[in-house]
């Protein structure tokens, strides 16, 4: 798979287990996002095959897509719900679109949704007058409503507060339990991925490795092994002599 | 070297986008016919294009109007044909001026709009969105707003032309004294309705259609960066504006409207 001259996966073969939680780890640029808009059809390989539930959509047309797409369902980065329609008309709208629910059913469903992730009184707001984490939130909510298959989450982590963190894996993990929906979640966040994933894939150096947490952890190779220990290790400092500041690891020191 | 290159690269370019914009219009075609018609977004749309565009038409058709009246009586008067004067503010508006006109207001009000709201969409991952819910973009979001684009030109067009007779009307038996009746008789017996009216409606939507889909098309083809979503505005009004100009040519110089 390349962008022009930029090749972002060569030779990349992988699975993920259904019913479980897998994490994409790699740096940013490695080719995280491009495998879920791979597998959601947003983006076509310019070689190999690409199998969903079964199914190569690698030969599909973007209508024939629309068919595979009823078993998906993504959270995308920025949430990429519909800024013109209230959080609610945003919920609502998968369901008008394709169920012949009720509008009181429809109601009941997106308030329940809404519950599920921990969102009260959202119902009249704009996408643009939530937070990032109660966007990311309203997002998953959306993705979830018509209760996919498979669930694509892309970068779930970025930009929020540790406590939203915790709140996000938290609702990803119990979603996971109820649900049993097969996740795919992007990341480059490692305690994340150590905390809730089942398997996770790790794109480094144009590879990929495969495995559980605990596997890759203690992987022969130094490299994917230190990946995961590099946050414990890693001493960032930051200095600048000429207005005295200094910045080492999480303390901020100003002489 | 460099110009024949940069020339063949142009070109290149140009068949291109002509191919791509061919297909995407097909693909509206499509949309039109496939259930469920979006009844909703394409009277949002004809709001938003025609209604909230009615104030910029108004006054640009009465300013027009009244240049028109004013320069055609300075020019009439040499010659004492000043009771022609409605048939030349007439005749002006409505074969030319009222269309392309506002054709080009359209572009830069409403066409810019259009390309920055759905350019926006492919930034943010919107259409993405939609897609992944198993809904065609191209259904719900291009085609109301190319098909509100086609509905409103007309009338906007025919209102431009009321307002800009009514200018000239003001200019002629208001400020120089020209009696009301000959101005509107001389109107009533040059225009044509077959030839003239109706040409210029033909045009005003043929105008629509042209900058329906440069519109549309710009905007969801734009890259999905904020940088992409303002050069894919700006080229819309000028590609925009200059296709108006050009099919304004041929079609009075294959119809003579």
């Amino acid at each position: 798979m390349s962008f022009e001259d930029r090749a972002v996966l060569r030779s990349f073969s992988c699975g993920f287990p259904r019913g479980k939680i897998s994490v994409i780890l790699g740096g940013s640029g490695s080719g995280k996002t491009t495998i879920l808009r791979l597998i959601g059809g947003l983006v076509h390989p310019q070689r190999g095959r690409i199998l969903v539930a079964g199914e190569d959509i690698s030969t599909l047309t973007e209508t024939q897509m629309y068919g595979v797409r009823h078993k998906l369902g993504m959270m995308f980065q920025g949430g990429a719900l519909l800024d013109s329609l209230t959080i609610f008309d945003n919920l609502a709208f998968p369901l008008r679109e394709h169920t012949t629910l009720s509008e009181a059913d429809i109601a009941a469903e997106v308030h329940r949704q809404l519950d599920a992730v921990g969102l009260e009184d959202v119902d009249d707001l704009l996408p643009g007058q939530l937070s990032g984490g109660m966007v990311k939130r309203a997002a998953l909510a959306r993705a979830i409503i018509r209760q996919p298959e498979i669930l694509l989450v892309d970068e779930p982590f970025s930009g929020l507060d540790p406590i939203s963190v915790k709140r996000i894996e938290a609702l990803l993990d119990s979603i996971n339990q109820q649900l049993h929906i097969t996740m795919l979640v992007s990341s480059h966040h490692i305690p994340s991925t150590l905390r809730m994933a089942d398997h996770v894939v790790l794109l480094f150096d144009a590879q990929a490795f495969a495995g559980t947490p605990a596997e890759l952890q203690h992987h022969l190779d130094p490299h994917v092994a230190g990946f995961f220990n590099e946050e414990k290790d890693t001493t960032f400092t930051f200095e600048s002599p000429k207005s005295g500041i200094r910045v080492a690891s999480q303390a901020v020191t100003v002489e | 070297m460099t110009f024949i290159r940069e020339l063949g690269w142009a070109a290149q370019n140009f068949v291109f986008h002509l191919g791509r914009i061919t297909v995407f219009g097909a693909q509206i075609l499509r949309a039109v016919v496939t259930p469920p018609p979006r009844i909703r977004p394409f009277i949002n749309e004809m709001f938003n294009l025609g209604v909230l565009s009615l104030v910029i038409i108004c006054v640009s058709g009465l300013a027009v109007g009244m240049v028109l009246g004013l320069q055609g009586h300075n020019t009439l008067v040499r010659f004492g044909a000043e009771r022609s004067l409605g048939a030349v503010v007439g005749l002006s508006l409505i074969r030319e001026l009222g269309p392309v006109l506002t054709a080009l207001l359209a572009t830069g009000r409403a066409g810019s709009a259009t390309t920055a709201e759905i350019g926006t969409m492919v930034a943010t991952e919107q259409l993405d969105g939609l897609r992944m819910m198993s809904i065609n973009p191209i259904h719900l979001v291009v085609t109301p707003k190319t098909l509100a684009m086609i509905a409103v030109m007309p009338l906007l067009s025919a209102l431009f032309i009321v307002c800009g007779l009514a200018g000239g009307y003001f200019v002629g038996v208001v400020l120089m004294g020209l009696d009301g009746g000959v101005y509107v008789s001389s109107l009533e017996n040059a225009v044509d309705y077959y030839d003239d009216v109706f040409g210029s409606l033909l045009k005003a939507v043929v105008f629509g259609v042209l900058i329906g889909l440069i519109s549309t098309y710009r905007g969801y083809t734009c890259k999905p960066t904020s940088a992409g979503v303002s050069a894919a505005t700006t080229s819309t009004v000028v590609v925009g504006s200059v296709t108006v100009l050009i099919f304004d040519y041929f079609i009075t110089a294959l119809w003579g409207v």
